[in-house]
């Protein structure tokens, strides 16, 4: 057990000197790395663009606020309750994607490495290929979450009671995988094999997708809103405990039958996680402001930010691993070099 | 001490049979010039006329939690509604949340019991029911969704009253509250209500239970009411006791329980749970002020169906009865089964 409490402050090897505060000074919804440039992305219209060495630029995105964001290196794709799908480029660009015509919130978003993005109103889901063809398809409820296989042009939809495959470029009628209850987040593993849902109950629901198999991982106090795939996929780290929740999946049965790992527990609810893209570490923000770089081998813990804040909002790193930047609900930020 | 219930988001439901006159409300709220802002949240987007610019559509999505309980049903696009409003925190006062016509408030309510991060943000101040004069008697008798607005409602707004007669207007008052005694009534015209009797009750508020007590002494009641603790009728009868009739619904029910004895906190306790795990389909609302046994604090409970909340309220004050009082409205409640089980809670 981790205490940060004065007395145990020794005990704990500490980067928290070498943190170079960012003043937001706005709620943060997302981060992501443009380069090596991290985007703060707001709750409300704008992003905030900070440099290696502090400087920031902010750019208007949307007219409200921002519901959702993914990226892939090279821009951020963005959906707002102004019914607007907006992208952000690395030169800092904005251009509109796609306008509900009702004005709908954009509630969710995906991106393929290929520049196919997916976004969702409402039941309907969209995906707009890398060639600009737009198809769409209507859920049978309201669409809670989006991922792009890593493989082929395959979107699985999550939705009340389970989650649609959807192979836009086929006439094949899609695939459902069925689990009662409301599924919000859903993740593909890296290598094809899983596929994971957070839901609505503090648990997750996963399907091997060679056979549909039923994986339930559950035994969390709070719902899981964070998931972070160990580089490599071999583990899935994930928020919603007072510790790190991290599941197996190095083997082909994945979690089934195997317990998780629980790494840095703390008297606080984890809140982030996102996990080193080179190396098996993890850094993980918690619900006090509390934030750790953890090595999944052995758990051993670098404090990178001390309690006694608001709760950590967002985490990232950049792609070679060598930045990684965080904020609080309340804006305060940071970039850490490694 | 203000409770820290108050600084969350208020969330006023709004629901109606239709053509009750929900939309009419709403535009009421909106326009009038209280120097609030609302977020609402509508059914049937862009349909109707409505000026805010914080307005979302929503689909009534209603699911099960998958606790094995069937009537633990939430409304998950309210979940995503709220999570999502919650980005814009300080741009508005307060969200109002209409339903459709022909929509349970149960679910909405219970998205505020079991949603940790809607509990976080917001909390739901009242149910208010619009209903309809001329209609409401008919629609009591042949929508059972009508009669659950009604049996949830913690605020009835009684509207048209200008196209009945007063004696159609006095059987469709005693027909609410053959219901649901324990609603504030208010006969409007138009849906001219004074916001502050809609807005901002704190009905939902444990800190606010302060009394349980049926609304027939409210000010501005044109008539003479009577104890409505007597003899019921059959169904399909009625009874007038000085012009004011009273009915009996045979389906939908209030169940009031008193005792100037103190209840034993660890025979009450596990009974009321029992209660509504095993009658919880049945009960909608149920509310309490209890006194207990070696305790000098008064402990307060309200619910939904299966689900609970109580608290230690405050100390009892020096002079005041240390009564305990109950409230059940419901479906086809076991009067005979909650009666005795009840009594088996005070101590002896």
């Amino acid at each position: 057990m981790s205490d940060f409490e004065p007395g145990d402050q020794a005990s704990i090897a500490s980067v928290t000197d070498r943190v170079r505060p960012v003043a937001i000074g706005a709620a943060v919804t997302a981060i992501h790395f443009l380069g090596d440039r991290a985007a703060f992305v707001g709750a409300e219209e704008s992003v905030a663009l900070v440099d290696a060495e502090g400087g920031i630029s902010r750019v208007t995105v949307h007219g409200g606020g921002i519901l959702c964001t993914s990226s892939d290196g090279a821009r951020i794709v963005m959906g707002g309750d102004d019914g607007k799908l907006a992208e952000l480029n690395g030169k800092g660009e904005v251009a509109v994607l796609a306008t509900d015509p009702k004005r709908r919130w954009i509630d969710n978003v995906a991106l393929h490495p290929d520049g196919a993005v997916a976004w969702s109103a409402g039941k309907t889901a969209f995906v707009r290929s890398g060639k600009g063809e737009d198809k769409t398809f209507d859920m049978p409820s309201t669409v809670g979450g989006l991922a792009f296989a890593p493989k082929g042009l395959r979107v699985a939809v999550a939705h009340y009671n389970g989650v649609t495959l959807w192979f836009p470029n086929m006439a094949a009628s899609p695939e459902f995988l069925e689990w009662a209850g409301s599924h919000l987040g859903v993740v593909f593993s890296p290598d094809n094999k899983f596929l994971v849902t957070t839901m609505h109950e503090p648990a997750l629901h996963g399907w091997r997708l060679a056979d549909n198999r039923h994986m339930r991982m559950s035994g969390y106090p709070g719902r899981v809103k964070s998931m972070s795939w160990s580089a490599g996929g071999k583990s899935l780290a994930t928020s919603g405990a007072d510790a790190v929740i991290v599941w197996p999946f190095a083997s082909k049965d994945g979690p089934m039958g195997k317990e998780p790992t629980m790494l840095a527990p703390l008297q606080a609810r984890v809140a982030v996680v996102a996990c080193h893209p080179k190396q098996d570490i993890l850094a993980a923000g918690y619900s006090d402001g509390t934030i750790l770089m953890v090595r999944l081998e052995d758990g051993a813990e670098i404090l990178v930010r001390r309690n006694g804040t608001a709760e950590v909002a967002a985490l990232a790193w950049n792609a070679k691993g060598t930045l990684l930047a965080f904020a609080a609900e309340d804006g305060e930020a940071g970039l850490l070099p490694l | 001490m203000p409770s820290p219930t108050l600084q969350k988001i208020p969330v006023t439901v709004l629901t109606g049979y239709l053509g009750a006159g929900k939309t009419t409300l709403l535009n009421r709220i909106l326009s009038e010039n209280h120097g609030k802002k609302y977020a609402v949240i509508v059914n049937e987007f862009g349909e109707i006329g409505i000026d805010n610019d914080l307005i979302i559509g929503a689909d009534e999505e209603v699911f099960e939690m998958n606790n094995g309980c069937v009537c633990c049903t939430v409304r998950g696009d309210l979940v995503r509604i709220l999570d999502g409003l919650m980005k814009r925190k300080g741009k508005f006062d307060a969200i109002i949340v209409e339903t459709t016509g022909l929509a349970d408030p149960a679910p909405v309510a219970q998205t505020f019991f079991v949603d940790e991060d809607v509990q976080k943000n917001a909390r739901l101040d009242a149910v208010v029911t619009v209903a309809d004069a001329k209609w409401l008697s008919d629609r009591l008798k042949d929508a059972p969704e009508a009669k659950n607005q009604i049996a949830f409602a913690d605020v009835i707004v009684l509207n048209k009253t200008d196209l009945v007669s007063k004696a159609e207007l006095a059987e469709v008052e005693a027909r609410i509250r053959g219901i649901n005694p324990y609603a504030k009534l208010h006969r409007t015209e138009r849906c001219k209500v004074k916001l502050s009797d809609v807005l901002e009750r704190g009905a939902f508020d444990l800190d606010r239970i302060l009394d349980i007590e049926p609304d027939f002494l409210e000010a501005g009641s044109d008539h003479e009411h009577h104890d409505h603790d007597h003899h019921h009728g059959h169904d399909g009868h009625d009874h007038g006791h000085g012009g004011l009739k009273h009915y009996h619904d045979e389906e939908m029910q209030s169940l009031a329980l008193r005792t100037d004895k103190p209840l034993d906190p660890t025979k009450f306790m596990p009974w009321l749970q029992n209660l509504v795990a095993s009658e919880g389909q049945k009960i909608l609302r149920s509310k309490g002020i209890l006194a207990f046994s070696d305790d000098d604090d008064r402990y307060v409970f309200q619910g939904v169906h299966m689900m609970l909340e109580g608290d230690h309220q405050r100390k009892w004050k020096e002079g005041e009865a240390r009564e305990s009082r109950l409230v059940f409205i419901g479906r086809e409640l076991p009067e005979q089964i909650i009666r005795d089980g009840f009594e088996s809670c005070i101590t002896s």
